[in-house]
Parts: structure tokens; C-alpha cells; sequence
């Protein structure tokens, strides 16, 4: 069976205000605490009027600045009827038909393939987020409890086209707007506090006796996680594929209702859901509580001027301009904007972006996960990695004195210590780690050495190189600082010239 | 004049989940009619030159700043709630298959 997977994503994104929407209460992720951040205006309570929060509307336009839309001279909002427990005043302020922006794209590059593809977008609007329904769990039918902490968060709605062709791309879509947004600063994206969630829209282009028959649209709502899009519609492009060879004739678009499905992740299935699209009717119509919004040229300019570069764009860069691998460019990238920051400066700092990367990578990395804390928070400044990187770039110090240097400054920033670049080079002096340059110096150990290991020394000339080992060894302890594959050479030179 | 069926009665109050007699209906219908013939006066303006509003005072960006202030106690969020815990509103059951 030969078909085509269409797939289009509808994106939530919270906002990072520190008020709702439409009200001062506070915008926060607080579950443990239910029913604190409101008031009457987001209980929507008689009487109360909703007034615009500025900065929801500028990070609005910094988003679809990021995501290619065109922006509206004017756009207004809208009444989205219907009736939900986590909406208590039985509409949603919305954007029907003059959203703020419309027509953007995203590019996107799709490991499996290696191909660069760009996935349209229809539009983006600002909106409130409902309240959060906690239902009975225990199949006994209890009541359902409502949270409206949320009810009222800045939400964008970001709708893509059907420009997705696999599971796969759907993911990868979904990373590279999150991670956008993250970078941008718009959002935290985080998928476990529900700050980025997406329902996804999927039926398949069926070649079918010559020709092209579609299958019905089935929506999956509420995907939380990355792994959820994928395998949620992996699993519904299976279902559609095996609906459509059992019944060629009926398993088509319009001979079926669009279907609203739920995932259940812990069995790997979707599910018919019933709920309020039921009778989707929602009869908008525009708020009169609110004024229409006017952007002008001048303000989008300004907006503009505060993007930073995009994760893609860097990741291009570390790659081409630093020589990092496309892996550790990603790991690097996927970590955050302040992360790769300091990635950059330590870069910059010691000339040499694998070096920066190794060290990232793996002592830097290691030590924040140990202390469970941010790059931001960390106790060794960027300048100061870096200078002491450069030394190990130069030849100054080994890599295994680098690491003894990087504990020493870990230990006094972690105590509170404000790090200077200097402090790098007097660690390396009181430690004496510097490497030993005089080669004559070097050379006269190596024959101390030698004279008092008689008998290794003669299994090396004998070309038993593993002897070497132990002369390596004593070599070193005389000199703090060397290069021991240097002293290596040198000893078997010395043995067998 | 603007007729409004049955039907149309019936969809409506099932959008506002409101449960009528079939009497109610057709009472409600007439008289549902008849606002709609009165806003129906309207019609008779030539407005085919005139650009919509889309909102009836001509003003616009009325903004606040991302400022907080403090929210209700929780016991008067839920002081008018028909059930709840004391933390939570509480609604019947809402979806079946969860």
C-alpha cells in the first residue's frame, strides 16, 4: 500500500510573564498550591473586565518574528464559546479572524534522512489558557477537582500546515520550535509543567486504483513529550494504514467524521475520546471588553533588535567555523542558550572550540550535574575556563594538570571565591605544573633515571617497549609538569639511537 | 419577517445546556423571532460602503504593564462553588475513558 502521511501540529506555548493575560495574578506553575492565583477577572466573575498585558502581546510578536509570520497592522480578539469545567466564564478570549500574525515557516533538518525540509506555518495567535481539570482516577466515577491557578495564562497558539510527511518530522518540528523558543526567551517550553503542548492533526494520501484517496482526519490531543508525537502518530498512521485495507471504500475522508483521539502512553494507543468538540459550535464573535491591537513598523524594528541568534544558525556555525561535529554541536545547543553562551566565550577565550567542547561536554557537564545546578550558577567563569584552556591549547600545561588546575577553582569558586583569570596562572605556579620546555633539564633526569633502572633500560633496547612504562613513570614524579607521550619518546630515543 | 424554527431553538439551548419543554420551545421561538425581526430594521441601511468595525469605540491598545497584584484567598475563590474540598472546585465526573 503506497501513501503519503500528512501531518499538521497545533502548538499551546505559555508565555514567560510574570501576570496573566488579562489580570495581575500571578503567572506560575503552582499545582501544589490550587486556586491562589486568582480573582474575579479570571474567575470571570460579574462585572470584572479583562485589560491586555503589554508584555504578552511584545513576546507574541517576538515569537512570530522568530517563526517568519507577518505581523497585523491591527488584529482584535474574540469570544470562543463552549462549556468546560476549567473555564468558568463559558468562553475563551481568543483570536478568530484577524489573528496578529499569519504565514511563516520553520526549517527543520531531519536526522534520518539528513534532509533540510521548511514546514510552513498558518498563523499564530494569542489566547488564554484554561484551568486544569484533575479527574477520579479510580474508575469509581468520583468527582473531578478544577485548578484555575492557570486559567488565564498568556498562551500563543501556533498552527503549522499539513507540510509534515512523517512521525519522525513531527518531532523534529516540535524540538526545533521548542528549542527556539526557549532561545528566544518567550517561553520555557517545559513539557512536564504543560508550558508546551501540542495536539497533532493526521491522515494519509492513499494511491489507491489509480488514484490519490484520503483518509479521515484524525486529531490526537494533548501530546506532552517529544517521544508522545512521535509514537502517538506512528501508532495512528499504523491504525489509518490497517482501517484503510480492510475498507477501501468507506475508510475515507467525509464518508467518516474528523475523529478526536487521546493517547495513553503507558499502552502505547490512541483512544476515541469524547469531549467538547462534540458539537463544535462556537460561535465567536468579537469581545467587547477589548480594543483591537495596532503594532507599528517602528515597534517591530525594535522588537527585532532584541533576537538573539537562532539555535539553528549557531548550530551551523559550531560546525563550520569551530570544526565542532554535528553531534557535539547539538548536545551543546540542546543544553540552552546561557550554556552555549559559555560554551562560546570559553571557545573565544582559549582558540580552540574542540577543546572548548571537550571540556563542556564532560568536566563542566559532570560537575553541573553533580551540584544540580544551571551553567548560570556555575562557580568558574567563562574567562577563567578559557584562559586556562588556552594554556593547555599552547603546551604550557598537560591536560591532566588542566584538570588538577579546574578542581583547585572549582573548589575555591564553589567556596565563594570571585575568580580571576590571573587566579589560573598562580594555581599553575604554586602547583609547578607548568611543563618542563628545557629539554637539557629533561634529558639529564632522563639519564638519572636510566642509570639507576639498568635492567629496563636494557629491555628497551632490546625492544621490549612496554619497559618503558616504569622509566615513564619515575621520569615524572622528578618533573611536575610534562608532557608524558614527549618523555616517552625521548626515553626510547635516548635508549635506542 | 425573520423566522427562527424549532430546530434552531433546540440547537441553541443544547449549545447553552439548557433542557426546554416542547412547549418552552415554541414559545421561545416566537419570541426569540421577534428580536430578531426587530434587530432585522436594520437590514434596511445601505452599509456596502462602510468599513466593519470591530469594535464599537474607536479605540485601541488599551494595555497594562506585567505588573502582579494579589489574587483572592482561596476560600473566597471557592466561597460560591456549588461542591468543593476546600482546595479544589468540584465538578462531576468529565471524561469517561480517560
Amino acid at each position: 500500500m503506497e501513501y503519503t502521511t500528512v501531518i499538521g501540529l497545533e502548538v499551546h506555548v505559555q508565555l514567560l510573564t510574570k501576570s496573566k493575560l488579562f489580570c495581575g495574578c500571578e503567572n506560575l506553575f503552582n499545582p501544589d498550591n490550587p486556586n491562589v492565583q486568582t480573582c474575579p477577572v479570571c474567575l470571570g466573575l460579574p462585572g470584572a473586565l479583562p485589560v491586555m498585558n503589554r508584555e504578552a502581546f511584545r513576546l507574541s510578536l517576538k515569537t512570530s518574528l522568530a517563526l517568519n509570520l507577518q505581523i497585523a497592522q491591527s488584529s482584535k480578539w474574540d469570544r470562543k464559546q463552549y462549556y468546560y469545567p476549567d473555564l468558568p466564564k463559558a468562553y475563551q478570549i481568543s483570536q478568530y479572524d484577524l489573528p496578529y500574525s499569519s504565514e511563516g515557516c520553520v526549517e527543520i533538518t531531519v536526522p534520518s534522512t539528513g534532509k533540510t525540509r521548511r514546514v510552513g506555518l498558518f498563523r499564530a495567535h494569542l489566547e488564554e489558557d484554561a484551568g486544569k481539570n484533575i479527574h477520579d482516577e479510580s474508575g469509581r466515577g468520583g468527582d473531578s477537582q478544577v485548578d484555575l491557578n492557570r486559567c488565564g495564562t498568556p498562551l500563543l497558539e501556533i498552527v503549522s500546515k499539513p507540510d509534515i510527511r512523517s512521525a519522525e518530522e513531527a518531532r523534529v518540528f516540535l524540538e526545533e520550535l521548542r528549542l527556539l523558543l526557549w532561545y528566544i526567551e518567550v517561553s520555557d517550553c517545559n513539557m512536564q509543567e504543560g508550558s508546551l503542548r501540542c495536539d497533532a492533526n493526521v491522515n494519509l494520501h492513499v494511491q489507491h486504483n489509480g488514484e490519490t484517496v484520503a483518509t479521515p482526519i484524525v486529531e490526537i490531543k494533548n501530546l506532552n513529550s517529544f517521544r508522545g508525537v512521535e509514537a502517538a502518530l506512528e501508532y495512528e498512521i499504523r491504525q489509518q494504514a490497517k482501517k484503510f485495507e480492510a475498507d477501501p471504500e468507506g475508510y475515507r475522508i467525509g464518508k467518516v467524521p474528523k475523529a478526536t483521539h487521546g493517547w495513553n502512553a503507558d499502552r502505547g494507543v490512541t483512544f476515541e475520546q469524547r469531549g467538547k468538540e462534540e458539537a463544535a459550535d462556537y460561535r465567536y464573535f468579537p469581545d467587547p471588553d477589548l480594543c483591537p491591537v495596532t503594532v507599528s513598523d517602528d515597534e517591530i524594528a525594535e522588537i527585532r533588535a532584541t533576537l538573539c541568534e537562532f539555535p539553528a544558525s549557531r548550530r551551523h556555525r559550531y560546525v563550520s567555523k569551530l570544526g565542532l561535529s554535528d553531534d557535539v554541536a547539538g548536545v551543546i545547543i540542546d543544553q540552552g542558550r546561557r550554556y552555549a553562551d559559555y560554551f562560546e566565550a570559553v571557545a573565544s577565550e582559549c582558540g580552540d572550540g574542540k577543546q572548548a567542547a571537550n571540556w563542556m561536554t564532560q568536566d563542566v557537564q559532570r560537575e553541573l550535574n553533580e551540584r544540580k545546578v544551571e551553567i548560570t550558577e556555575f562557580s568558574i567563569p567563562a574567562a577563567v575556563l578559557g584562559t586556562l584552556l588556552k594554556q593547555i591549547v599552547a603546551g604550557e600545561i598537560t591536560v591532566k594538570s588542566g584538570r588538577e588546575v579546574f578542581i583547585v577553582l572549582l573548589t575555591e569558586g564553589d567556596d565563594g571565591s570571585e575568580l580571576e583569570t590571573s587566579r589560573v596562572n598562580e594555581i599553575i605556579a604554586e602547583k609547578g605544573l607548568k611543563v618542563e620546555q628545557d629539554t637539557g633539564k629533561i634529558e639529564s633526569i632522563i639519564d638519572t633515571v636510566v642509570t639507576r633502572n639498568e635492567k629496563a633500560a636494557e629491555d628497551v633496547r632490546a625492544g621490549k617497549l612496554q619497559a618503558v612504562g616504569p622509566l615513564i613513570g619515575q621520569v615524572m614524579r622528578e618533573l611536575k609538569g610534562a608532557d608524558a607521550s614527549a618523555v616517552r619518546q625521548m626515553i626510547i630515543d635516548r635508549l635506542t639511537k | 419577517m425573520v423566522e427562527l424554527s424549532n430546530e434552531d431553538v433546540r440547537k441553541v439551548a443544547s449549545l447553552a445546556r439548557l433542557k426546554l419543554s416542547d412547549a418552552e420551545i415554541e414559545h421561545f421561538a416566537q419570541q426569540l423571532g421577534g428580536v430578531l425581526q426587530y434587530v432585522h430594521v436594520l437590514d434596511e441601511l445601505d452599509v456596502s460602503d462602510i468599513e466593519p468595525m470591530a469594535h464599537a469605540v474607536d479605540i485601541s491598545n488599551v494595555l497594562r504593564d506585567d505588573e502582579t497584584t494579589p489574587s483572592l484567598p482561596r476560600e473566597d475563590a471557592l466561597a460560591n462553588a456549588p461542591k468543593t474540598d476546600g482546595r479544589y472546585f468540584l465538578v462531576p465526573q468529565i471524561l469517561e475513558n480517560a
